[in-house]
Formats: C-alpha cells, sequence, structure tokens
C-alpha cells in the first residue's frame, strides 16, 4: 500500500461545480484523487474527470519548452520574409527540428529560451501596436485559468495596448443567459447555491444534460427527486439520463425554447397562477408582458415546438402552484441566434410566479467550465472592467487608472470586439495581433472553415496553452504554460464561490504558471513603450486578488486566509461578511425584476428538402470543451471517438446501422463519423459532440449570432446524413492542418 | 434529549441518535468497518456491536438508536470476543494486507490470523478490466459501501451488486461483465469509500506494480479501446 508523500488539496479543474479534490502525490506524480466527504460542495462525490482525469498533466505530447517559428529568428542577419498563406500544412515533422540543419522552412517550430521567446514576443506585439494602434491588438482570456490569470491577462492588453478587445469563451457559452440577466435583474450568475436544488419541491431542467456536463449537481438533483419527493420537469430535445427522473419530460424541437416558455406563461396568467403580490412589489413591466403572450397559447406552441399542449400546461400548473420551484438552465437556452430571448422567456416565468429570492427557488444558469465565471468577474469581456463595470460608463475607467498607474483617460472607454467578433475582423485595418490564453478556438468557434480563413488573416498570433492544439498550430510563438496541479490561485464556481487552487508540485520541463508569463512580457512591453509600470511584481497570487478586489467590491471581502479551508460564495462586501448563498433576498440589483417581451424569432437555418436534419451539438460526461486536456487523458480510451446520435426510425429511413460510419453535411462542411442509433434523440435530430478534431462538430455548425450576445447557434442548423464506406474514415475535412 | 448509561456513565444524547453517534459524541470509540458517514448504515460487518442490558443479543451499534434509560455496555468481555472473533474470521479468508486499520484493530483486540488455520481463502483473480481502476476482490470483506454509492446513496447508476450466496457472496457486474460494458459512468465514488484496496486507482497499482511514472504515462497514451454498447 502507498503512502503519499503529501496531499495537495485544491479545487477540479473541468466543470463549473467546484469540487474539492486532495491529489496524492509520489515522485511529483498525481497517483490518486480523493475527495473529503466534509467538502462543502461534493461531499466527497466526483465525477469520471474529476477522479481520473488529471493525467494530461503528465501526457508526453505537453509542451514544456517555449517555441518559435523560424522566420522570427534572425538568421545570419537575414530576416526571412514570409507569407502566411504559404504556410505548408504543418506535420509533425516540423515540431522538433533542431536549428542547426539546413532543411528548414520558415515555418518550423524552433524550441527556444523564455528570453528569446518572450523578446521576440514582445517585439512583434510593440511592432504592430505602434504601427496601427490599440484596435490591432486583441486578446482571448481563459475561463479554465485562474482569476489571477484572468486579471492579470486583462489588464495587460487594458493598461498596455489601451484596449477592450478582451473575451472569452463565456461568449460561446452563457452570453445569452447573461445579456438576458443583466437586462431584467441587473446581474448575471445564478441566483442561488446549487444544492439548494435539494429545497425544491419543483424544478425544471432546460437545455442542460446535467448528468454528463455537471454531474455532481446532477446527483443533488436525483437525491431531491428520490429521496425528497421534488418533481422534475425536463425540457430537452434529447432523452437525457435525467428524464428517467422526471414527472414530465417536454421533447421539443431545438431552437424552439421561446414558444414553449411563452406558452408557460401563457398558462400561468390565464389560469391565474400568477404570484401578484411578487408582481406588484418586486417587478415592472406586467401588462404589456400579459398583452404579448396573447398568441402563445398551449396549441400555438404546440404546432411549433411539437410538445403536446396538454404537457405545457401541466408544467406551468406544475411549476406555478409549487411552494419553492426553481429552475437550471445549460447552453440548450443560450446557444441560439435568440439566446438571449430564450434566457429571458426563463426570467419571466421566475418573476411571474415569485419563484426567487428566497432560498431553494431560482434561476440558476449552470456555468460550463471550472472559472468561468470568474474569468467573467475579472473582467475577460469587452464591455466591462473587473466585478461588471461598464469601460464607457462614466467613473469606472478613473478607478482603474490610477490602480494601474495609468495617466487620466487613457484606458480605453470604448467598447471592444467579442471573441467571436475579433477574428472576423482578423484582416488588414482590423485586428492584427491575437494571445490566445488556453482556449482553443479552431475547435469551439462555429463553422470552423470560416474561423481557419480569418485566423490565418492574423498578423502575430501568441498561444499559451499545454499542448499544441488546433489552434496553437496556427501560432507563431507558443508559450508553454503550466496546468492547475502546478499552480496557485482562486477559481470561482457556478454558484460564485470562490475557491483555492493549490501547487501539487513545480512546474514539468520549462513551463511557468500564466500569471508569471505574464508579468513577465508585461514588463517586458512596458519597457520597450517607456511607459510608467501599472504593477508587475508579485510576491504571491494572493496579492493579485487583493488588487483585484481593492476596486471590485464584489470580491473586497476575499482573502486567502478566508478561504484557506471553504471557499466564500460573492458579494462578500467585507472582511467580517459571511458571503452570500442566495441572491435577491430584498431587491434586485436593478432595483424591480423588468418583464421584456419577447417574440417567437425562428434559428437561422432551419431543415429543408436538400439539409432536412437539425444538428445540435454538445458535450458528454468523459470529454471537455475543445479536449486539449481529456483527448490526452485516460479518458479517452474510455471515449475516444466521435459518434452522431440518430434516431432508429431515422437510422432504418436512411439506412444507418449502430456503428456504421456515416457523412453528416452542412452548408459549412461535412465530417465523417460513426453513427449512433439511439432514442436518446428525438427523430429528426442529430447530435455531434464538439471534442473531437477528428470530426469537429464546428466544422457544419452555423456562425449565426445573438445579435445582443453575439453567442453562436451552436445547438441547431439544417443537416443531412448518408452511409459512408469505411475508406472515408479520414476524410479531407477531418485531416485539416494540424501541428 | 434523552439520557442512556454509557459503560457506566450518564449521557445526554439526542432523540434518534444511533448508539454509534451517542458514544462517539461521548467521548466513547467504538470500532467498525462497513460503516461510513457518507452511506447508509447496514450493520453488515458487525465489528460495532455493544451490549444492550435486556436484549439477549449483542446489537450493532450504527444502527440501534438510543431510548430513555437504555444500559450499555461498550466494551464488555462478551463485546471484545465477538469483535476478535469476527477479526480473525475476517483475517482467515481475505487478504487485509491493504487494510491498516483493520490489521490496527487485530493487534488493539490480540486477533489472531491464525486463528481458524483451515479456513478457506478468497482466493479470485485480480479484475483489470477498464482504464480507471482495478478490482481485486480477494480484499473485499463485503462491507457494501461501493454498492451503496453506486446506488441511491450517491450515483444512482446501479453498475454492482452483491452477487452469490454464503461463502461464494462476491460484488459484481450483471452477468460479470466488464465496468465498461454496465452502466458504469467511472465515477469512483466506490474507490472512494472502499476501506480495504479491494478498488483501486490504475496509476496507484500501476506505481505499486514497480511501474515508473514515466512508464505509465507513456504506457497510457494512444492506446485506443473501443466502449460498445453506451
Amino acid at each position: 500500500m502507498l503512502e503519499p508523500e503529501r496531499i495537495t488539496r485544491t479545487t477540479c479543474p473541468y466543470c463549473g461545480v467546484g469540487c474539492t479534490l486532495d491529489l496524492h502525490v509520489r515522485d511529483n506524480f498525481i497517483y490518486k484523487v480523493t475527495s473529503p466527504f466534509d467538502s462543502v460542495v461534493n461531499k466527497g462525490n466526483l465525477c469520471v474527470k474529476g477522479r481520473f482525469g488529471y493525467d494530461f498533466v503528465y501526457h508526453p505530447r505537453r509542451m514544456t519548452r517555449p517555441m518559435v517559428r523560424r522566420y522570427l529568428l534572425p538568421v545570419s542577419s537575414e530576416q526571412l520574409s514570409v507569407n502566411r498563406r504559404d504556410a505548408p500544412e504543418w506535420g509533425n515533422r516540423s515540431l522538433m527540428t533542431d536549428p542547426l540543419t539546413t532543411d528548414t522552412s520558415p515555418w518550423d517550430w524552433v524550441e527556444t529560451d523564455w528570453d528569446t521567446a518572450l523578446n521576440l514576443t514582445a517585439d512583434k506585439l510593440v511592432e504592430i501596436y505602434r504601427r496601427d494602434g490599440s484596435d490591432a491588438m486583441a486578446v482571448y482570456c481563459c475561463a479554465k485559468a485562474t482569476n489571477e490569470d484572468n486579471y492579470l491577462l486583462q489588464k495587460m492588453f487594458r493598461a498596455i495596448f489601451r484596449t477592450n478587445n478582451v473575451d472569452h469563451c463565456t461568449r460561446l457559452c452563457h452570453a445569452g443567459s447573461v445579456v438576458a440577466l443583466q437586462q431584467a435583474l441587473g446581474t448575471s450568475a445564478m441566483s442561488n447555491t446549487a444544492s439548494e436544488v435539494l429545497l425544491n419541491d419543483v424544478f425544471i431542467v432546460t437545455g442542460s444534460n446535467t448528468t454528463e456536463n455537471h454531474p455532481i449537481i446532477a446527483l443533488q438533483m436525483k437525491e431531491a427527486v428520490r429521496k425528497r419527493g421534488a418533481k422534475l420537469i425536463v425540457a430537452d430535445p434529447r432523452r437525457i439520463e435525467l428524464v428517467d427522473f422526471a414527472e414530465l419530460w417536454l421533447p421539443l424541437k431545438p431552437g424552439t425554447n421561446v414558444p414553449l416558455f411563452n406558452a408557460m406563461a401563457h398558462v400561468i396568467v390565464q389560469e391565474n397562477l400568477v404570484n401578484w403580490e411578487f408582481v406588484r412589489t418586486r417587478t415592472e413591466g406586467i401588462d404589456t408582458f400579459i398583452a404579448s403572450l396573447e398568441k402563445f397559447t398551449p396549441e400555438f406552441a404546440e404546432s411549433i415546438c411539437g410538445v403536446p399542449a396538454e404537457d405545457i400546461r401541466r408544467a406551468a400548473r406544475l411549476y406555478a402552484t409549487a411552494k419553492h420551484a426553481a429552475i437550471y438552465w445549460g447552453m440548450g437556452i443560450s446557444q441560439l441566434s435568440h439566446g438571449t430571448a430564450s434566457a429571458l422567456t426563463l426570467i419571466h416565468l421566475a418573476l411571474l410566479t415569485g419563484h426567487i429570492g428566497r432560498p431553494g427557488t431560482g434561476l440558476n444558469p449552470l456555468r460550463g467550465q471550472n472559472n468561468v465565471q470568474g474569468a467573467s468577474d475579472m473582467g475577460a469581456m469587452p464591455f466591462h472592467f473587473p466585478g461588471y463595470m461598464r469601460v464607457d460608463a462614466p467613473g469606472n475607467a478613473e478607478q482603474w487608472e490610477r490602480l494601474w498607474n495609468v495617466e487620466p483617460g487613457g484606458l480605453s472607454r470604448k467598447p471592444g470586439l467579442t471573441t467571436t467578433e475579433i477574428l472576423s475582423h482578423a484582416h488588414p485595418g482590423g485586428v492584427r495581433a491575437l494571445y490566445i490564453m488556453g482556449e482553443n478556438p479552431m475547435m469551439t468557434e462555429p463553422n470552423l472553415n470560416e474561423t481557419r480563413r480569418h485566423i490565418e488573416q492574423l498578423e502575430f498570433l501568441v498561444v499559451q496553452d499545454l499542448f499544441l492544439t488546433e489552434t496553437a498550430v496556427y501560432a507563431d510563438v507558443f508559450l508553454p504554460a503550466t496546468p492547475f496541479a502546478e499552480k496557485e490561485g482562486t477559481f470561482t464556481n457556478t454558484d460564485r464561490r470562490v475557491q483555492r487552487v493549490r501547487a501539487a508540485h513545480p512546474p514539468r520541463g520549462l513551463s511557468r504558471p500564466d500569471s508569471d508569463i505574464i508579468c513577465d512580457l508585461a514588463r517586458r512591453l512596458e519597457a520597450r513603450l517607456g511607459r510608467p509600470t501599472a504593477r508587475w511584481d508579485y510576491a504571491h497570487p494572493s496579492e493579485i486578488l487583493r488588487e483585484m478586489a481593492s476596486v471590485n467590491r464584489d470580491y473586497a471581502g476575499i482573502t486567502y486566509e478566508r478561504i484557506e479551508k471553504v471557499g466564500l460564495q460573492y458579494p462578500v462586501p467585507d472582511e467580517t461578511h459571511p458571503g452570500t448563498p442566495t441572491l435577491f433576498l430584498e431587491s434586485f440589483p436593478r432595483g424591480r425584476g423588468r418583464f421584456i417581451p419577447v417574440d417567437y424569432v425562428p434559428c437561422a437555418e432551419l431543415p429543408d428538402d436538400e439539409y432536412p436534419f437539425i444538428l445540435t451539438t454538445g458535450r458528454v460526461l468523459e470529454h471537455w470543451h475543445g479536449g486539449s486536456m481529456t483527448r490526452h487523458s485516460d479518458l479517452d480510451e474510455l471515449y475516444p471517438e466521435a459518434r452522431v446520435e440518430i434516431h432508429p426510425a431515422d437510422a432504418e429511413l436512411h439506412g444507418i446501422e449502430n456503428g456504421s460510419l456515416v457523412r453528416v453535411t452542412t452548408r459549412r462542411g461535412q465530417v465523417t463519423l460513426r453513427a449512433h442509433v439511439t432514442e436518446k434523440t428525438t427523430v429528426g435530430v442529430l447530435f455531434i459532440p464538439m471534442h473531437f478534431h477528428e470530426a469537429a462538430a464546428n466544422l457544419l455548425t452555423t456562425d449565426a449570432l445573438d445579435p445582443q450576445a453575439k453567442i453562436p447557434e451552436f445547438k441547431a442548423c439544417a443537416a443531412q446524413v448518408f452511409p459512408a464506406r469505411e475508406e472515408e474514415t479520414h476524410s479531407p475535412a477531418a485531416a485539416r492542418g494540424r501541428y | 434529549m434523552l439520557k442512556i448509561v454509557l459503560d457506566g456513565q450518564e449521557v445526554m444524547t439526542a432523540e434518534g441518535a444511533t448508539l454509534l453517534e451517542a458514544a462517539r459524541a461521548a467521548g466513547i470509540e467504538i470500532p467498525t468497518i462497513c460503516w461510513h458517514p457518507a452511506t447508509t448504515a447496514n450493520g453488515l460487518c458487525r465489528l460495532c456491536v455493544v451490549e444492550v442490558e435486556g436484549m439477549r443479543l449483542l446489537q450493532p451499534a450504527c444502527i440501534v438508536r438510543v431510548a430513555e434509560g437504555m444500559k450499555v455496555q461498550t466494551r464488555s468481555e462478551r463485546v471484545i470476543r465477538a469483535r476478535r472473533t469476527i477479526l480473525e474470521m475476517l483475517a482467515s479468508s481475505v487478504d487485509l494486507s491493504d487494510s491498516p486499520e483493520i490489521r490496527a484493530l487485530m493487534q488493539e483486540y490480540h486477533a489472531s490470523a491464525e486463528r481458524f488455520p483451515g479456513a478457506k481463502r478468497r482466493d479470485v483473480p485480480l479484475k483489470d478490466d477498464n482504464p480507471m481502476y482495478v478490482r481485486d476482490y480477494a480484499k473485499c470483506v463485503l462491507c457494501w459501501r461501493c454498492v451503496q454509492v453506486c446506488a441511491e446513496d450517491a450515483q444512482y447508476t446501479y453498475a454492482i451488486n452483491f452477487s452469490g450466496r454464503g461463502y461464494e457472496t462476491e460484488i459484481g457486474t450483471f452477468f460479470d461483465a466488464p465496468m465498461p460494458a454496465t452502466t458504469c459512468v467511472f465515477c469512483g465514488q466506490c474507490v472512494g469509500v472502499c476501506p480495504t484496496g479491494a478498488l483501486k486507482p490504475k496509476r496507484e497499482f500501476l506505481l505499486e506494480q514497480g511501474l515508473k511514472p514515466e512508464e505509465i504515462v507513456t504506457r497510457s497514451s494512444g492506446r485506443k479501446q473501443r466502449r460498445e454498447n453506451r
């Protein structure tokens, strides 16, 4: 029996639940993960990713030395001139070339030292900034990195390059929910603590496959149903596992949330199940809202979303007449070209019935990544400084200018570009330099063929990551960062709990923690630009959090000492405040909750004769997002390849057998993968997980955006499926440029 | 609150508490094997038995609830003999090499592993059928915790249960299928509650087999097994 040399307590690097992990370490190698049974969030329970999925830390393909393209290095005093479009389809060959060999291409990766890599990066970024100004600079922060990493990276681009072209993948996941909650309530996080599901007597789960994507919250949901008699309503196009636990399953067509939930509101009003006391005292705009519901009868909704009218009535009655009811939702609500409208319809249900502002109720968007909440809080967004302080509102920039030693008026007051816009603005005269920390847009952006055309237009791309991802192959400089197990910091989980992340062992190879790389680079940038320092010398990440919290009042009372054992849920206005498990007890941040009538707008692309299926995308238990971590783990053995889910009736019609090879096409691309014939999906709907570069779902998805939130429509586009031959396994689309 | 007498000492205790909870609150240690704070107590291992005045048989403290005036002996000679015998029977048939807590109890109770020399040992081959953990039922004491957390004490997955009867009882899957062919979601809750090392993370197992970390990571990277029927 092995005794650990040490046990490091930290927070899980996967989904937004924020489970506590104990990493058992010997010889700087994590060999086992356990979780304390008294942990607040997860009570000792973990999922496969948390318990077994940490081995990407040691994967042989992890990059641990800085790399630059050969053309950046001075070669016998003459700089190679290159045109990015001449770049070859890089193969593995170019990975490890010796700088001294003669058979070389300017696009070879050359391993180098940190000084060389950071000086080249600083030179190039400064050259572009001096030539083309702030609008040419852009950065993707990272929902997987710590609060401290994200705060520093947005600070670097705002204080040094004076741009708000700062965003991260929240744009691709909950942007619709964030905008809707901001408009209606004035804030954007989960209103209640996840474990309050145990207090619900009725709860709605919609657009969330919670069992696979937030497994530990799903355990509590199952307990609420099986042990506490709660009634669960699942509204989802897929027959997800939670349907087995549900009182009612509403299998709506993808992208038809608005008629469904408006019809529920219609029933609540028509049958007078409205909580008038709450509506009178806490909301505004009820009259125009009720007028807008006129046409949304359950029968009208049935004609669009396919859910029987009587089930819509039952769901409305169940939810409205409950004592404690809550709504939990995921990407199925927000990842639509009407994602904001879709989330608003859920907010309306809570405002109509008063199921918000009390324990055991609430509006709960389940955040997908370990620190997507925190990255948003840290200002990794184009419209906000840290703490959701709008960049264009008077008085906000001044506070950060004082903190960052920037001359008055120096910070940009102009809202920047979003993730989706940054790449579409990559062209001469637009964005020239992009810095990406930990994100993998070449897997996670919609319509990847188009994304690729954009990314090739960049003049200079820096990728700071663990692996040479599908995105990093387009980079000019690769900076090797450390994973969660090799750094100190904090993550903020889906229910606003700020928790510690601790290093289990030193970084491998030459890799460095993200915050360390950013500070080093920022000092070099300031020296070149002759700027007074915004401060980049921190003895410990706790100082970074203190600096941020001196202006972002939500975090004011959070110190590393206070969260040493148990995390705190913000807002924490001062150092004696116990944290805030439930929001809106008295009022909403904007005062009254606002009804904002929404009409039904169909998805940007509807099925037709040529493309008769609706393709929807999502995740599976064993993998995570772009796959840069889980595809480099034993998790990949459990679920090694992409499969498209197709209903048995559709499969028979198209001559497709379970496990056979099929080609799925849309107007934007095609992928070849195996069929999974299953009743988990509904007739007319195909489902492909997004994690597999060999059959990247996002080659197919549409880049139609929600006009307000700029979130792409990942959840619905028109598709066709054909049986394919075995020799098509490696379709041209799948074998696109890598490494 | 109500009053009970524990080892001759009057103790006030909460109504509805088990004898185990009442004793631990009073600072009296009662040993357990199958009991775990995260699982439903079932009184399977019987190591926590105590003597309750007026009751003919020894009572498992983990499930018997307190009653007003109850008189309880937690370390009477009869209790100690029962615990020693339980430990000796376990040691005679199960590999306790990965169970330091149970071996410490054997010392404390002067239990001899040789008490039943003719006993048939639980001798089943190690099951290594998935990338995440191994199952070595030669070390299993049938405490049932893994089955409970797989079912309604945590995961609601129902991948494993008891199979067989009497001495042949073993934890197993439906039709003895390998784990990847069951409903298992590899959450590892079972590994987290196993008290005897019968369930063990694969990488810990490989380290114990003498592999170096580098060998473990290169061994597992790039190997692909297709997972059917999920």
